[in-house]
């Protein structure tokens, strides 16, 4: 009777057990992350105050219908968006292949090479924006200094889209490049030399090699390595915010030029307490979001593995 | 058996995770009174001051920049969490906040004799709850630069630059003269927005009139400033520095503007962004006269867990005789009008600005000010308006066309 109770445990313990050590992050998850989701949904279909909650009232999918057919300064935050998505997550995957294939040859204080490319990622992202935003000055940022030494003009890098952009984009590429890049080289290490050996008896040159090797078999590294940055370069808020500091942060730029879909949420939720529609912004961003992290997937995919 | 630890130990995790997120409390027995600034309130002497009066209150302020503070206390006010016991408020965000007046420890109107009728009324709620206690007034006068004006062959002597420019369309015609012969870098004005706003705390209706329908896009004072200020920005008289920014304070410390509209908070800022050019500055009278920009209030939130201490030390710091003080030491401008004769205040010279009568030039200026109504959203709208500006600086668009998306804009906040 005894054993047949303990074996019993122990098969509930075998079937059961990782679903309770599982059930802390799927607890956290619905605390933090589904209850704040679904509540969000709630808030979008309200026309809400953001500090007086009571008198909001229930006015359906509004708020989605002014987003998407009235609102130009939504599809300009989208459209800003996307932009940043493709300047940051593109040159940050590239620019981590080619550090990790520097990274994998021997050289000496390779240890310290290789944490360094970590450490941009470790520093805090105001910190990071503060010093580019300097670094992107008019009068006397270090970049216009460096132009103006080689004859080009001055630019005023917030004043345009463009140029606002590609300042944007830089700070993220730095911060994130050396993270993908570790990744990376880990997948290449684990690739075995004689792959190599016998592509060089073949006369295969090492451009050759890098693309028609080394790149296929990081396929499963570069696609995860696409959809967590699309997944966080698609909600970037603290560098546009600081990238323009003073009352008009918000707006982001004098005409919304680096105004992000994140930037646009925080201008309607907390400087002109419009939360409803702060909330419906927030999962349009969301369905925006998911459908280009699936796009993205399907791009990386296509690296031909043969 | 061995199982549960691990899931206790995980809900203690997330509850302890929990917990940490809503602290509070001094360890030592003390009540801790916390306060949210933004920019220089000239406080720290004053809670010193306080804490030895009051040995069983610690005073923790923090304080962060203009629009962060105030979107960080609205996210705090609808969070019902996160906001400190004492809240300042500026003038531009006041009209929002007080139209959820019941966010706030409602103040009474015990000790409303101490200020301004205006500034009293600017905190008082639709239903006639008052929610915050005035601090400062702004006022207006012009900072400039004596160096600069040297420099550029203008007279330096305070009254005789006063005289330069009785009207607005005077100072821009002293520009053009500074810009002929302005030393390399140095423009007349640090940006297009800070001048508009001086022009527009001159007129008696601003973005607002008084039944909150926002009249901007036909006041016919403020379309004449913007034009004014447009040309003065064609005529290269401007730095396109916006202010408050980080490339304004360094536009401080490299000269890059020798006026500056001045209301008696902005002094503070010179002071705090460059303590180098203590003497170089002065001060002079305002073109148009009177008129107001700025200042602010103590609110006490209701979520707070020591409201009654709260608002004590609230009263204690807006009090004329903390007022008095803070004029002395930081230069804010009181909103108690019993302080404005009376020598300590009315006599003050600045040794900053060269021995400027501060306490004259700002006390007339708190008399003669008409007070402007200002509406729920006057902050987003003075926003909206230094991005138009700003549009026109960078050459993004003509003066019409930056005027016209501003009044798009500005439509918008009413929906």
């Amino acid at each position: 009777m005894k054993t047949d109770w303990r074996e019993r445990r122990h098969r509930w313990d075998t079937r059961y057990a990782p679903y309770a050590y599982i059930a802390p992050y799927f607890l956290l998850f619905a605390v933090f992350g589904l209850f704040p989701l679904l509540y969000t949904a709630w808030v979008s279909l309200q026309d809400r105050n953001l500090l007086d909650g009571d008198a909001a009232t229930f006015i359906g999918v509004d708020n989605y219908v002014q987003l998407l057919t009235a609102d130009p300064y939504f599809w300009n935050a989208m459209g800003n968006t996307l932009s940043l998505w493709l300047l940051t997550t593109v040159p940050q995957i590239l620019f981590a292949l080619g550090i990790a294939q520097l990274l994998n040859r021997r050289l000496r204080g390779r240890t310290f090479f290789r944490m360094g490319v970590l450490l941009p990622n470790i520093t805090s992202v105001a910190a990071v924006t503060i010093i580019f935003a300097q670094l992107f000055g008019r009068d006397f940022g270090l970049i216009n200094w460096v132009l103006e030494l080689f004859g080009a003009g001055r630019i005023d890098w917030q004043a345009g889209t463009g140029s606002s952009h590609t300042a944007i984009a830089a700070m993220v590429v730095w911060r994130w490049t050396g993270y993908h890049a570790l990744i990376f080289l880990a997948s290449m290490q684990a690739i075995p030399t004689s792959v190599y050996e016998a592509a060089r008896l073949d006369g295969a040159t090492s451009w050759q090699q890098f693309w028609r090797i080394t790149v296929p078999m990081l396929r499963p590294q570069i696609i995860f390595s696409t959809v967590i940055a699309t997944a966080g370069n698609m909600r970037l808020l603290a560098e546009p915010l600081l990238f323009n500091p003073g009352a008009g942060a918000a707006t982001g730029g004098s005409d919304r030029q680096f105004q992000t879909a994140a930037l646009y949420l925080y201008e309607q939720g907390f400087a002109k307490f419009d939360f409803g529609y702060a909330s419906a912004i927030a999962w349009l961003l969301l369905i925006a979001t998911v459908a280009i992290t699936g796009l993205s997937y399907l791009a990386a995919r296509r690296i031909r593995t043969d | 058996m061995r199982r549960t630890p691990t899931l206790v130990g995980a809900t203690l995790l997330a509850a302890a995770l929990v917990a940490a997120g809503c602290g509070g409390g001094a360890s030592d027995g003390k009540t801790r009174i916390t306060i949210g600034l933004f920019g220089n309130f000239g406080y720290q002497q004053l809670f010193e001051e306080y804490e030895k009066a009051h040995p069983d209150i610690d005073i923790t302020d923090r304080t962060a920049s203009y629009s962060d503070h105030h979107k960080n206390l609205a996210a705090h006010l609808a969070t019902n969490n996160g906001a400190a016991d004492i809240e300042a408020v500026d003038v531009g965000y006041i009209n929002q906040f007080k139209a959820n007046p019941g966010q706030f420890v409602e103040l009474g109107s015990e000790v409303k004799d101490r200020w301004l009728d205006w500034k009293w009324e600017g905190s008082l709620s639709k239903d006639g709850k008052q929610i915050g206690y005035g601090t400062d007034i702004g006022g207006l006068a012009i900072c400039y630069r004596r160096d600069l004006f040297e420099a550029a062959g203008l007279p330096s002597d305070r009254d005789q630059v006063s005289a330069l420019w009785p009207t607005w369309e005077q100072f821009m015609a002293t520009g053009k003269q500074f810009a002929a012969k302005a030393p390399a870098g140095a423009k007349f004005f640090d940006g297009g927005p800070t001048v508009l706003n001086a022009i527009v705390g001159q007129a008696p209706t601003g973005y607002y009139d008084k039944n909150d329908k926002i009249v901007v896009g036909d006041n016919a004072d403020i379309r004449k400033g913007w034009n004014l200020v447009a040309q003065g920005v064609a005529d290269g008289l401007s730095a396109g520095l916006l202010h408050s920014t980080p490339q304004w304070n360094t536009g401080f410390k490299q000269g890059q503007f020798a006026t500056l509209a001045c209301p008696a908070w902005m002094m503070a800022k010179i002071k705090d962004q460059a303590p180098d050019t203590a003497g170089k500055w002065d001060l002079a009278a305002v073109p148009g006269g009177g008129g107001n920009w700025g200042g602010s209030y103590l609110t006490v939130p209701k979520q707070g867990k020591n409201t009654d201490k709260a608002v004590a030390l609230a009263a204690w710091l807006t009090a004329p005789e903390q007022q008095a003080k803070v004029f002395a030491t930081a230069g804010l401008l009181p909103s108690t009008p019993k302080l404005y004769s009376e020598e300590s205040v009315a006599k003050k010279q600045d040794p900053f600005f060269n021995n400027a009568p501060v306490g004259k030039v700002f006390t007339d200026a708190a008399r003669a000010l008409k007070p402007q109504y200002q509406g729920p959203k006057a902050g987003d709208v003075q926003t909206e308006l230094g991005n138009a500006m700003q549009r026109v600086e960078q050459g993004k668009q003509s003066p019409d066309e930056s005027w016209n998306q501003f009044v798009g804009d500005v439509k918008r906040l009413e929906d």
